[in-house]
């Protein structure tokens, strides 16, 4: 935290997604940017809503694409025409006809690593513990509640105006947490 | 735009039956997480000691190949690919249906898909594991297996050849297997986090905890998510197209007769996602009474999936048809021979066999009453299976076994090895099924709740189609 503040957040706990996306929507009138929800499900237009910004994967997937294509077509190369030069049934030593098979497989094997690897990297993933773990009902957030954070990074951000805030927007329960 | 979460013009074509008897999100939660958190029940174990002895069946019969040789198999000269490779072809085969239904359905927006999405795919993993196993050992010295991937090596001195289809069999089968597997997990990382989260013991707790890798289904975890998963629907679509492509060019970039043909891309594509989808109807049409889900894996899931039987299975019954008309209309005496043996000759019993359970049967499902009925499909589903490991049986041991001069003619039986290894896959398959039941949530609980949602949104603007009006209770 920028602050070295002990606190994490205030979280409000709602029972729908409807509830949850309006509070959100407030949330951005009011001024507030540093934010977070927590869902069982990915909710739609929660990214819109919160502002923020589309996600950078397809980048990540595009090198792994590159890399893949770019090593099966050397490897291909350089062990038919170079390390090991050997002509059978008459065939071309190196030909983009028969290399496409194993361009294909690579291409897909290394942006399927981009995919993942670059998804868990970007969400920080894997890692031991969180803040908002400190929440007592941070269970509810895989099973059928709707949890919105507002961070204390926020420059908007003092625990009693954000949580009587919070507390308008029909939340079932509060919460401050412990970062 | 890349999101797993529902348009309302989605949500009118959702038939208000794919999730039956409007179960609020927690019942959901509870329905699928509860059997990874009762006690284990006695059948369990039994369940586990049938297909674990029948695993071990395989373990030995593996064992006493690779310790006397390939010998042990019926296979022979001319028909130098029997059982090994049928396997092969048939296992991989039925992991496709998992692909298709996770990526493609998912691609077509399909949402029927939801909650049979991850026992399809767990079903493809177990099936690739079990095809694996024949190459692997079908090489005779299987601890020199590695020699099929380019790595330098001093014992080897020499590179692979990159011009063979056997090649391009092992980077497509490795690599579906990898991003089978990746798929899988990615779709299971909420799904554990939510086992995690209801865990009571410390031991559970810490298990499921570093299995989700820390997930809390964050905004931007999703968004992130959802990126990677349509991605990753992206890619496996393109890729199960070709690891079937590239099976049928193990045979169709030879020049035997009965393989040389250019039609065995489409038709093993389509053979693949028939006996795949037979596959999961047999399973699911069990593990949905096993575990009671039959209010999330409904008769219309199992009813769209016999539609893709059939059609497929006509895919199928055209594709033999076009074979017999190729090789007549090509004039080659070799290639008319190939097929009219194969219909008449010593095979011609493995060959009607293959026709009644492919062409004839699925035709069945032209009946709502017959693709509705669930003891029905169940047996229709073990007819296609059977069909489909014929036809692969037929298109290796009939097009070889009479080789070009009738001095190489030949016969092949499967040995009492043969059919215990294939037996003994069964086991290994239905090991690991025993063991996913048990630890894994066997339904997308987060794409189901998803799912429910975005139909209760709907529901505020359509017309209550049937069922009760009432609105999902959200605790």
């Amino acid at each position: 935290m920028a602050d070295q503040s002990p606190i994490h957040g205030v979280v409000a706990d709602f029972d729908s997604p409807d509830t949850l996306l309006d509070a959100v929507k407030a949330a951005r009138a009011k001024g507030y940017t540093k934010m977070e929800a927590y869902t069982p499900f990915p909710i739609h237009g929660i990214d819109e809503a919160m502002g923020a910004k589309q996600s950078i994967l397809g980048y990540i997937v595009l090198c792994g694409s590159v890399t893949g294509f770019t090593t099966a077509v050397l490897l291909q190369w350089w062990t038919g025409t170079i390390a090991y030069p050997l002509v059978i049934s008459g065939k071309p030593l190196f030909a983009f006809e028969f290399g496409f098979p194993i361009i294909f497989e690579l291409t897909v094997l290394l942006s399927a690593f981009g995919a993942v690897f670059g998804m868990l990297g970007l969400n920080g993933l894997p890692r031991l513990n969180h803040p908002i773990f400190n929440y007592s009902g941070v269970a509810g957030s895989s099973d059928d509640r709707f949890l919105l954070v507002i961070e204390a990074s926020d420059r908007n951000f003092d625990v009693t105006a954000t949580r009587e805030f919070l507390s308008t927007l029909g939340a079932e329960k509060l919460e401050v947490i412990e970062a | 735009m890349a999101d797993l979460t529902f348009d309302p013009k989605d949500v009118a074509q959702l038939s208000p039956s794919l999730v039956d008897g409007r179960p609020s999100l927690h019942d959901v939660t509870e329905a699928v997480s509860i059997h990874t958190e009762i006690e284990t029940h006695r059948n369990w174990y039994i369940a586990l000691a049938i297909s674990g002895s029948v695993t071990l069946l395989l373990g030995s019969m593996l064992a006493y190949l690779v310790a006397t040789g390939i010998g042990v198999w019926g296979n022979n000269n001319p028909v130098g690919w029997g059982w090994d490779i049928t396997n092969f072809v048939f296992w991989i085969g039925i992991g496709h249906a998992g692909t298709l239904i996770s990526a493609i359905l998912f691609l077509f927006r399909q949402k029927w898909r939801t909650s049979i999405n991850r026992f399809a795919e767990a079903m493809t993993l177990f099936a690739v594991a079990c095809a694996g196993i024949y190459p692997l050992v079908h090489v005779g010295r299987p601890w020199r297996a590695y020699w099929l991937f380019p790595i330098p090596n001093a014992d080897l001195n020499m590179w692979q050849n990159f011009r063979s289809p056997l090649l391009w069999d092992v980077f497509a089968v490795s690599t579906y297997a990898t991003v089978s597997a990746l798929f899988w997990y990615v779709g299971l990382i909420p799904d554990l986090a939510t086992i995690r989260d209801r865990a009571t013991t410390k031991l559970r707790h810490t298990i499921y905890g570093i299995a989700s890798l820390g997930w809390r289904g964050s905004a931007t975890h999703w968004k992130n998510y959802e990126k990677a998963y349509m991605i990753l629907a992206g890619l496996s679509t393109p890729l199960v197209l070709s690891v079937h492509t590239i099976v049928s060019f193990d045979f169709a970039v030879s020049i035997i007769p009965g393989w040389h043909t250019t039609i065995f891309p489409p038709y093993f594509v389509a053979g693949a996602i028939f006996s795949g989808f037979a596959m999961v109807i047999t399973l699911m049409v069990i593990a949905r009474w096993v575990f009671k889900v039959e209010h999330l894996v409904t008769i219309t899931h199992l009813e769209n999936m016999n539609k893709v039987i059939l059609a497929t299975g006509t895919i199928v019954g055209y594709a033999y048809a076009t074979e017999f008309f190729i090789a007549w209309y090509s004039g080659n005496p070799y290639e008319m021979y190939t097929f009219v043996n194969r219909a008449m000759g010593p095979y011609a019993w493995a060959y009607w066999t293959m026709v009644s359970c492919n062409v004839i049967s699925p035709q069945f499902f032209w009946f709502k009453k017959l693709r509705t009925s669930i003891p029905f499909m169940f047996v229709l589903s073990i007819f296609v299976n059977i069909g489909m490991w014929f036809e692969r049986f037929v298109i290796i041991a009939t097009s070889l076994h009479r080789d070009f001069l009738p001095s190489s003619w030949g016969y092949f039986r499967p040995t009492i090895v043969d059919i215990l290894t294939f037996f003994g896959t069964f086991g290994l398959f239905i090991t690991l099924f025993v063991f996913f039941t048990r630890f894994l949530p066997i339904i997308a609980v987060s794409e189901v709740k998803g799912m429910m949602i975005q139909a209760e949104h709907e529901k505020h603007y359509l017309p209550a189609t049937t069922g009760s009006t009432e609105p999902v209770k959200v605790h």
